[in-house]
């Protein structure tokens, strides 16, 4: 049996190492590592290769290469270089593969060598080229730094929201740093440089000078410096062989060797084990490995969620290991199994060779109504592919109609998607939809298509009531909505017209669509206002006083009130007003006027349509008892008794109701039988109602 | 008197947490706008603003001053400007008008619109077409239901009946199902859903969507509230077009209840709550005044009992309860205030008359009588919008059109507004051309033929039968009464209506409750035309409690008055149920007839 310590080698007085592999790598590389750029991706991501990067020093028929391998060296992606030359490579958290070039634009590639997209970096870096550049990670995602030819810094510190800072310059910097790093504290991305035996810290605004606590004299010169990844912890490498390591902030040392090598090194990284305490820069250089540890504390972050890795795994298209994960962990379906079969979906509609039925019948079997699928995101993708036909097809599945409005829309569907967003019953929606419309649709295909749609129709109305009443206009005239035109203009005569030409105009148009509305009583009563609006004008210039926008019963009222009696008779003949509604409004008015000789006049002018009953009551409201009285005596039996007790006159009246032996009147003459006076009365009216009782 | 709840009256969910979210949200809102500012509240939303939030939290959000919503120039110098408005489009355009106006004047200032209940696209685009999208920033207060009572909660959305059922605008329906998802959110799923007519039928299925979508949120919980009835107002304008003779009814009848406040000449501004008015809210107006004045008299008893009291107890007296009785005191003399002011208003003849006409409408009896009423009503020409009602009423109950050249007597706009009650099914056509004399002929003849027999046997002879009283007679609306209905120990619904009546829509929701399901029912669901617009839904739910299926909760779309109010609290004590009422607004048969309204502007 093996001895556990066997593979273990003292490392000086109280430290051992071993050397295992932990796996062994697939690729089969056929260049030395030191002629291609590479880059590996943080939590043992893919890495990336370019191959022959200098083309400009070979011929130009040997195009670079860029190679993607998974991290244990499986091909994932190899395309042939053809854009300009690269100075570096680098992965973003999104396992998206950042090729800066050297006129600063910055090329994106997907983990399968799938163009994503590509940015500049600005005119500054394009005029003087890049230099160096760098690709690091920051809390809001990854940042590009940049020296240029003219030894300048233009960084960005997210590429997903691509904003460029070019930083200050360094005072007296006449060529290239000899190391330089970005950093990340405070949210707000620096660089920090080395020129001869000076430190510089960059950040937006100033250039400051540095110098790190506890350095070891005798430094001309920086050769290395490395940052740990968290960006707590900086390590430097001085031409004396003297490495300094401490906090990035330079507020603190944590240890400082010697190696007595006093060559460049070719890197220099910070590595620690997961949980573990010890802090440790390994420095490398041709033929050499060194570690540097100290004992520090460190605080190993669980960076990498559970929601990371499985997008890790779906975006290596490891989709059914990504669902087996998600039902290990047994994760709500929404944020798992969901969400993977979306993304397999996604990939699915891109593969071209299948046809729109399959793709189509293949995603609805696998998804069926998975809660928290969004059929619309995938035809979306499937639209964004050039597949409109299949993200019809897609779309379909989408159970919640007011999805599906905007892909249609983009589509250039609008009828369809005018009635998927009445069907979602979000009214916004369909507003937006018809604006879509009424600019795709020439006028009368927009009409007609509102047409068919009685709930859009209504919904754009009542707009246009408010914003547009030209084109409600058009609405109804296309409609051959009459009565509907007619409505219009009678508003339009009142609320839209000052003058009195115009109203009276607006009025006639009203009538004549009123007359082919057929709704001849409309009709007529829109002639009689306009007569009336005619009428009032004159009026108004003969008598003076205020009369225009009086109703016709109003107008009456105020002829009579103002003494015009002809005028008013000739008016309420002219208009045909009712016999009865006359009455009733002369009588109104006259007692208004307190004119009761008129009143009298007027109630033996003939007999009275309504009765003489009006007369008492409204003498009574007039508190005119006298009057009220000569009243009482004309009105008909049938309505004597209310009469007689409207004039307080309770012993009559219960006289009367005796008289016709009426039991609801004798009810009614008890129930006012309250004053001390009425004790007689109605014992008068029980008497007789129990001698009714005994016949 | 007062009819007291059952001792087993399941407890009633606790809304007053519907009130903090409102507040609390919109707080968060001005906040978003730091530092002083000025706020533009619009007239509607002032009310409902009240109960949510008073002055003193709406200073301590550092609102400086306070401005009405209206046309007029804002003289306000503060340099944040703040306006809490309905999403209406004339409000954008004023809105716009003072933010231009300050473009003109090149003063630059800050600009925040709230939405409540929410925001609507075209609201957005008239802002953007009057150029000033970029200089305002919007946000929604999503404030949708204000808890007015312990069981009353209400949308205060009175143009929910006008946009939608004239004008065909579903705008408001989405906010409907917001409040609905947001009730059951807080108080759990509903096991039983019951609903009729087209709005219902629609925010149903949009809730349960809704609910499906966010799957997980109510999964699991414990119902609170078994059951939820929808209905549509124009299922039942009838007894929306009533005069009230229920307190709470009559009061806003005659004052108008203006969220919960009523603004009465006698009354002032008022709450109407309180000990004294929960006892006598739901009584027949004939037994308010008894009781009013033997609470004066217990009153008076419990004041004299200071007479005869040593030091000690009179100290007692003025610690504890002098306050509560002070208070009883200021109460009941308001109420009898009220009720003096009602009684000169509406005990005169004139309102027995007419409430008489009502009933004869309602029962369909004396028709001739009736029109002959009406008739007079509009030849006083007294008030317009109590002749429409009562043509309405007329129209309806008789399904023909009474139709008199009332226009022009009342001004242009009038021919509007018949136009508009007819689209909306208020006034009902016979046949084109049936005047109200050509009804009234066809009448009176058939009232005079005494071998035709019973009144109501010659009508259905008339070419179109009235679905109204084919309803009225399936469902039993009008109570056979033997003798005199005693109106302070009810019987049935009917107290509301002087027991003349129960009313249509509360008849339909026991009904159905009754038998769990519209069935049996189908015949009256057709003569209401909703056949397609009848559901009912049942999800099994083991975990609703016997005390939540006796909870139910009931939204009237459109609207729903003081008197279905009453009706449904007196059938949920006779049955152990307790309604819960959601409304888009209180409404009554004026504020129906004055949506249906065209007025000069």
């Amino acid at each position: 049996m093996d001895c556990y310590t066997a593979n273990w080698n003292p490392l000086g007085d109280s430290a051992f190492y071993r050397k295992y592999e932990l796996y062994s790598m697939d690729w089969d590389l056929k260049e030395e590592l030191r002629d291609c750029l590479v880059a590996a991706a943080p939590y043992g991501g893919p890495i990336a290769l370019l191959r022959n990067p200098w083309r400009k020093e070979k011929a130009a028929s040997v195009r670079p290469v860029l190679d993607i391998y998974s991290a244990s060296g499986i091909p994932l992606a190899s395309l042939l270089w053809k854009s300009g030359p690269v100075v570096s490579l680098g992965w973003s958290a999104e396992e998206e593969l950042l090729c800066v070039q050297e006129d600063g634009a910055v090329l994106v590639y997907g983990l399968h060598g799938d163009f994503r997209r590509h940015f500049s970096m600005g005119n500054e870096v394009l005029q003087n080229r890049v230099l160096d550049a760098r690709i690091f990670h920051t809390e809001f995602g990854s940042g590009v730094a940049i020296l240029t030819g003219a030894h300048r810094f233009t960084l960005s510190a997210n590429v997903g929201d691509l904003k460029l800072r070019r930083m200050p310059e360094v005072p007296g910097l006449q060529s290239a740093p000899s190391c330089w790093t970005a950093l990340c504290q405070d949210r707000v991305a620096h660089i920090l440089l080395a020129v001869g035996p000076d430190l510089y810290l960059l950040d937006h605004a100033a250039c400051s000078a540095v110098t790190p606590p506890g350095l070891a004299p005798g430094v001309s010169s920086f050769l290395q410096m490395a940052v740990s990844f968290t960006y707590r912890h900086l390590a430097l490498f001085t031409d004396t062989g003297y490495i300094w390591m401490g906090t990035a902030s330079l507020k603190e040392k944590l240890c400082e060797f010697n190696c007595n090598i006093r060559a460049p090194p070719k890197q220099m990284v910070w590595c620690s084990r997961p949980r573990s305490k010890e802090r440790a820069v390994v420095v490398a250089w041709e033929r050499r490995l060194m570690v540097v540890g100290d004992a520090s504390e460190s605080i190993q972050y669980k960076q990498l969620t559970i929601q990371v890795l499985l997008d890790r795994l779906v975006l290596r298209r490891l989709y059914p290991l990504a669902i087996q994960i998600c039902e290990y962990l047994r994760l709500p379906e929404v944020q798992g199994v969901s969400r993977i079969l979306a993304h397999w979906a996604c990939y699915k509609v891109q593969q071209k060779d299948v046809s729109d039925e399959d793709v189509a019948r293949a995603i609805n079997q696998k998804l069926g109504d998975t809660p928290g699928v969004s059929y619309s995101d995938i035809a979306a993708r499937a639209y964004g592919c050039g597949r409109t036909e299949l993200a019809i097809k897609l779309l379909e599945y989408e159970p919640r109609s007011g999805e599906q409005v905007p892909l249609l829309l983009k589509m250039k569907r609008s009828k369809l998607a005018l009635s998927k967003a009445i069907e979602s019953g979000d009214t916004d929606l369909v507003f937006t939809v018809l604006l879509h419309l009424k600019n795709e649709l020439n006028r009368g295909d927009f009409f007609m298509t509102l047409r068919n749609q009685p709930m859009a129709l209504s919904l754009y109305r009542q707009f246009c009531k408010h914003q547009e009443l030209e084109t409600l206009k058009d609405l109804y005239n296309q409609d051959d909505n009459h009565q509907e035109l007619g409505s219009f203009h009678i508003r339009a005569s009142y609320a839209a017209e000052e003058r009195i030409e115009g109203r009276v105009a607006a009025l006639q148009t009203a009538a004549d669509a009123f007359y082919k509305a057929k709704n001849e009583f409309a009709a007529k009563a829109t002639e009689d206002q306009m007569r009336l609006l005619r009428l009032q004008r004159r009026l108004e210039d003969e008598l003076g006083g205020q009369f225009l926008d009086l109703s016709l019963h109003d107008t009456v009222t105020t002829l009579i009130l103002g003494g015009h009696n002809k005028r008013a008779e000739q008016l309420a003949r002219d208009f045909r007003i009712p016999d009865k509604r006359l009455w009733w409004l002369k009588l109104t008015a006259l007692a208004d006027l307190e004119d009761w000789e008129e009143l009298e006049k007027f109630s033996k002018s003939k007999k009275s349509p309504i009765g003489y009953l009006p007369f008492v009551e409204i003498c009574m409201k007039q508190h005119n008892k006298y009057e009220a009285k000569k009243y009482a005596s004309r009105v008909g039996p049938e309505q004597k008794v209310k009469a007689l007790l409207l004039v307080g006159d309770v012993a009559q009246a219960a006289d009367v109701a005796i008289e016709h032996r009426n039991e609801a009147e004798l009810s009614l003459v008890l129930s006012h039988c309250t004053g001390a006076t009425d004790g007689a009365t109605a014992d008068k009216i029980q008497r007789a109602r129990a001698q009714a009782q005994k016949k | 008197m007062a009819f007291p709840h059952r001792p087993d009256a399941p407890e009633l969910p606790d809304f007053s947490m519907l009130k903090r979210l409102a507040r609390d949200q919109l707080i968060y809102l001005l906040e978003q706008l730091p530092g002083k500012k000025d706020l533009f509240i619009e007239a509607d939303l002032m009310s409902p603003l009240d109960r949510i939030a008073n002055v003193s939290i709406l200073k301590q959000h550092e609102v400086d001053k306070l401005y009405k919503v209206e046309n007029k120039p804002a003289l306000s110098s503060s340099e944040q400007l703040c306006f809490l408005v309905r999403p209406r489009i004339k409000n954008m355009r004023y809105i716009a008008s003072l933010v231009n106006a300050d473009k003109l004047a090149g003063r630059t200032r800050k600009y925040k619109v709230i939405f409540s209940p929410q925001k609507f696209y075209a609201c957005e685009m008239v802002l953007e077409e009057e150029g000033i999208y970029g200089d305002v920033s919007c946000d929604e207060w999503a404030f949708s239901l204000l808890p007015l009572d312990v069981d009353l909660l209400s949308m205060e959305l009175p143009e929910f009946f006008r946009d939608y059922f004239l004008e065909g605008d579903q705008c408001w329906i989405n906010t409907v199902v917001q409040a609905l998802h947001l009730l059951s959110t807080l108080y759990g799923p509903f096991p039983n859903c019951y609903g009729i007519g087209r709005c219902a039928k629609m925010a149903y299925e949009l809730w349960r969507n809704l609910e499906e979508e966010e799957d997980g949120e109510t999964k699991g919980r414990r119902p609170e509230i078994g059951h939820i009835f929808l209905l549509d107002r124009d299922v039942d304008f009838v007894t929306a077009l009533c005069s009230q003779v229920v307190y709470e009814g009559l009061v806003d009848d005659t004052f108008r209840i203006k969220c919960g406040k009523c603004h009465g000449p006698l009354l002032g501004t008022s709450h109407m709550a309180g000990l004294v008015f929960n006892e006598i809210r739901n009584e027949h107006f004939s037994n308010v005044f008894g009781f009013l004045s033997q609470k004066a008299r217990n009153l008076q008893a419990q004041y004299d009992r200071r007479r005869g009291m040593d030091i000690k107890q009179m100290k007692n007296f003025v610690s504890q309860e002098l306050k509560g009785l002070k208070q009883e005191h200021r109460l009941l003399s308001l109420h009898i205030g009220a009720c003096e002011s009602i009684m000169k208003k509406k005990t005169k003849q004139d309102f027995q008359e007419l409430i008489k006409t009502e009933h004869a409408l309602l029962e369909g009896f004396n028709i001739r009588e009736s029109t002959s009423y009406i008739e007079e009503h509009i030849d006083r020409q007294v008030s317009p919008i109590e002749s429409l009602r009562l043509m309405c009423l007329l129209s309806i109950t008789e399904n023909g059109d009474a139709r008199c050249s009332l226009d022009t007597h009342y001004g242009p706009e009038h021919l509007l507004t018949f136009s508009n009650l007819r689209r909306a099914g208020l006034l009902t056509e016979q046949a084109p051309g049936d005047t109200l004399t050509a009804v009234e002929s066809k009448v009176s003849k058939l009232v005079t033929d005494k071998a035709a027999g019973k009144i109501t046997d010659a009508f259905s002879s008339l070419a179109k039968r009235s679905n109204f009283r084919a309803i009225s007679k399936k469902l039993n609306l009008i109570p056979r009464v033997d003798g005199e209905y005693d109106l302070k120990v009810p019987r049935d619904m009917a107290y509301v209506f002087s027991g003349a009546y129960v009313p249509l829509s509360c008849r339909i929701i026991e009904q159905v409750l009754e038998r769990r399901s519209w069935q049996g029912l189908d015949e009256v669901v057709r003569l209401l035309n909703c056949s397609d617009f009848a559901f009912t839904d049942m999800t099994k739910e083991d975990k609703a409690s016997s005390e939540s299926l006796r909870l139910i909760l009931v939204v009237f779309l459109g609207g729903c008055t003081f008197s279905e109010i009453s009706a449904l609290r007196f059938l949920g004590r006779e049955k152990g149920y307790r309604f819960i009422f959601l409304t888009t607004a209180v409404t009554n048969s004026a504020r129906l007839m004055e949506a249906m309204s065209e007025v000069k502007a």
